[in-house]
């Protein structure tokens, strides 16, 4: 398996790779329905790609189906080059854990931690014991998005904006090479929403890291360097 | 999480979860802890007693005693089914010796269950003063032996306990009824004609009246004389090192010497009844209180996982193992159980201190002895864990079963 720091240095090499991906629920069922019809798609390291569409057109199954949250029906999906199609769950987990980071509309932090917890909590899961390379990762992660000031303070005392880059933060603590932001900018005010999506620009452009972003704003994927809009379950 | 540094994952995430549901965390340790705390107390209670009546039989009685069988007529068939004569005479008991008594005492001093052998002669006489008469069950012994069964010194409460032919130890009420102390001279007749006066030499207290009245003690060889059984003995006293085995030895004895043999258990048949309904109603108590405790604890954890379920979803998508979160709640029943069993031991332990204090008797001495023993406190602590285990298990497996997707999407 390739480390993903050699990933984002090599900008030739394919973070992610889709094809043929289908997605269908109630399989067999009389109410059987195919969401994605033959997905394709490829995303280089550093890479910021918008993904657009109307509600319901799919684009949460993708993201899911990347994230490898969901398994497709029919389909390649390849991670920095590995296949995940035949992975266990297990296998998919341990992936999930070190090449993907994930920003929901909603932050999701876990309200019992603190912030500077919610950003060691993969890396704590991970290692099984927390270290002191732990708390300076996530200090420096929360310094990294202006928040040094707060990162003792608990998760929910911690403004929406505030919240959302604790999130983005947790989503690099592992240093993966894709990011799956799922409409993170949906729950803000616009200059919150600027702020999170300039803080994955930055993470993007310095560290390499692809990012998928959905987004129902035009104007944040206009400044994407590639979009694509996915339709009834197809990309156009 | 500084405090919580050196600990794995799954506990500072147990504890973190545990911490943030604060007012269901306390109400369900509450109830674990009341549910301990009854355990506790009945079984110390239940304990305690059943070792205070054992230790105020056995200060009294020989854990077993070996008599002569009684005599019986034995009926005579002309035929099968057909007596002989119409009716049958129940005979009178004649008072005799243990056949060969010396050789059964060295068989028994022999076995390694046994402790202490003691042979003795008991018999009815009657005892007088003036015009003042009593009749008194008499226990002809060696003090060397017998007082190692009966720890009789213990029970004098004036004089000592002297045995020589020619002196007596007598109850305090019997010593009350006839007007007598230390030193006072007593008249006593057998059945058989044999007159003897006797000195007293020692009143005891043996804590009850009937046994205070009737039994009187005095040296082997002169009950041999009184009640003419001259180098006899009518019973054989032994105590045993594991008082609880005298039953089955008992069975054990009379088939090797023929002889009837009464464990203390068999002539207290009705305590151990007694005890065995107690001890069977407190594992009914036990048993559900434990369930009562389980389910709580179930109940608890099922609206956790629910409460929980976006966060499970999150920590799954971070790519935390389905064995990860089943660990947290697992680690969470049995925090509950541990802590719950922990506060209900204390409680426990304080209510038996307080029952000590306040339930005396009427003469304010303690009415038994209650321990807190350790073995019960590590079972129910053990006990207590591995029922928050097993309560939290369905929870658990539901919580590490949750779909990612769903469990975010809510």
């Amino acid at each position: 398996m390739m480390d993903t720091n050699t990933i984002a240095q090599n900008t030739n090499s394919a973070v992610l790779e889709l094809s043929g991906i289908c997605k269908s629920f109630n399989i067999n069922e009389p109410n059987e329905i195919e969401i994605l019809h033959g997905i394709g798609l490829r995303l280089e390291a550093g890479q910021f790609c918008s993904v657009i569409g109307p509600s319901g057109s799919g684009k949460s199954t993708l993201l899911n189906i990347v994230g490898l949250l969901e398994r497709p029906t029919h389909g390649s999906l390849k991670i920095c080059g590995q296949e995940t199609v035949s992975l266990s769950d297990k296998g998919l987990t341990h992936l999930r854990a070190h090449k993907i980071g994930f920003v929901f509309q909603y932050h999701y932090l876990l309200s019992a931690f603190s912030a500077i917890e919610n950003v060691m909590m993969p890396m704590f899961a991970d290692a099984g014991f927390v270290s002191e390379a732990m708390k300076e990762r996530a200090a420096d992660l929360l310094a990294s998005v202006g928040l040094t000031p707060w990162l003792d303070y608990p998760a929910t005392h911690l403004s929406g904006g505030q919240q959302q880059r604790v999130a983005v933060a947790r989503a690099l603590a592992m240093k993966p090479a894709l990011i799956l932001a799922d409409e993170p900018t949906g729950n803000l005010d616009s200059k919150s929403a600027d702020s999170v999506f300039e803080l994955l620009q930055t993470v993007c452009s310095e560290q390499g890291t692809t990012v998928l972003f959905v987004t129902h704003n035009p104007l944040l994927s206009a400044k994407c360097e590639k979009t694509i809009e996915v339709i009834d379950g197809n990309i156009k | 999480m500084t405090l919580l540094a050196w600990l794995p994952f799954e506990w500072v995430v147990a504890f973190k979860f545990l911490k943030e549901g604060k007012i269901q965390t306390s109400f369900i340790v509450v109830g674990i802890s009341i549910g301990v705390a009854v355990i506790v107390f009945m079984s110390a209670l239940l304990t305690g007693m059943q070792a205070n009546f054992v230790n105020r039989v056995l200060t009294g009685q020989a854990h077993i005693q070996l008599l002569v069988h009684k005599e019986f007529a034995r009926p005579l068939f002309t035929q099968p089914g057909v007596l002989e004569v119409p009716t049958l005479q129940i005979p009178l008991q004649r008072f005799k010796s243990i056949d060969q008594w010396p050789g059964v005492v060295n068989d028994l001093k022999q076995m390694l269950e046994v402790k202490v052998v003691s042979p003795a002669i008991t018999g009815s006489a009657l005892i007088t003063r003036g015009n003042a008469s009593r009749s008194v069950s008499v226990i002809g012994m060696i003090p060397e032996l017998y007082f190692q069964i009966i720890p009789l010194p213990e029970k004098i409460i004036h004089g000592q306990a002297l045995i020589n032919s020619e002196s007596i130890l007598i109850g305090i009420e019997l010593a009350n009824d006839m007007g007598v102390g230390i030193g006072d001279k007593l008249r006593m007749s057998t059945a058989n004609g044999a007159v003897n006066t006797l000195k007293v030499t020692g009143i005891f207290d043996l804590g009850n009246k009937g046994a205070n009245t009737r039994n009187a003690f005095v040296a082997f060889r002169s009950a041999q004389s009184m009640f003419g059984l001259i180098g006899g003995a009518s019973v054989i006293d032994l105590t045993l090192h594991d008082v609880y085995a005298a039953e089955i030895i008992a069975q054990k004895l009379e088939q090797r010497t023929g002889l009837q043999v009464d464990s203390w258990i068999k002539t207290n048949e009705q305590f151990f009844t007694a005890v065995k309904a107690q001890t069977t109603a407190n594992t009914a108590i036990r048993m559900f209180v434990g369930l009562s405790v389980g389910f709580g604890i179930a109940s608890v954890l099922v609206v956790t996982v629910v409460q929980r379920s976006r966060e499970i979803g999150i920590l799954r998508a971070m790519g935390i193992t389905r064995g990860q979160i089943l660990r947290i709640f697992l680690l969470q029943g049995s925090i509950l159980g541990l802590t719950g069993a922990l506060l209900g031991s204390g409680i426990g332990g304080a209510a038996l201190m307080l029952w000590q204090k306040f339930q005396r008797n009427a003469d304010g001495t303690v009415m038994f002895d209650l321990s807190f023993d350790t073995r019960l406190l590590t079972q129910t602590l053990i006990l207590a864990t591995l029922t928050g285990l097993l309560a939290a298990l369905a929870p658990a497996m539901r919580a590490s079963r949750l779909d990612p997707v769903v469990a975010i999407r809510g």
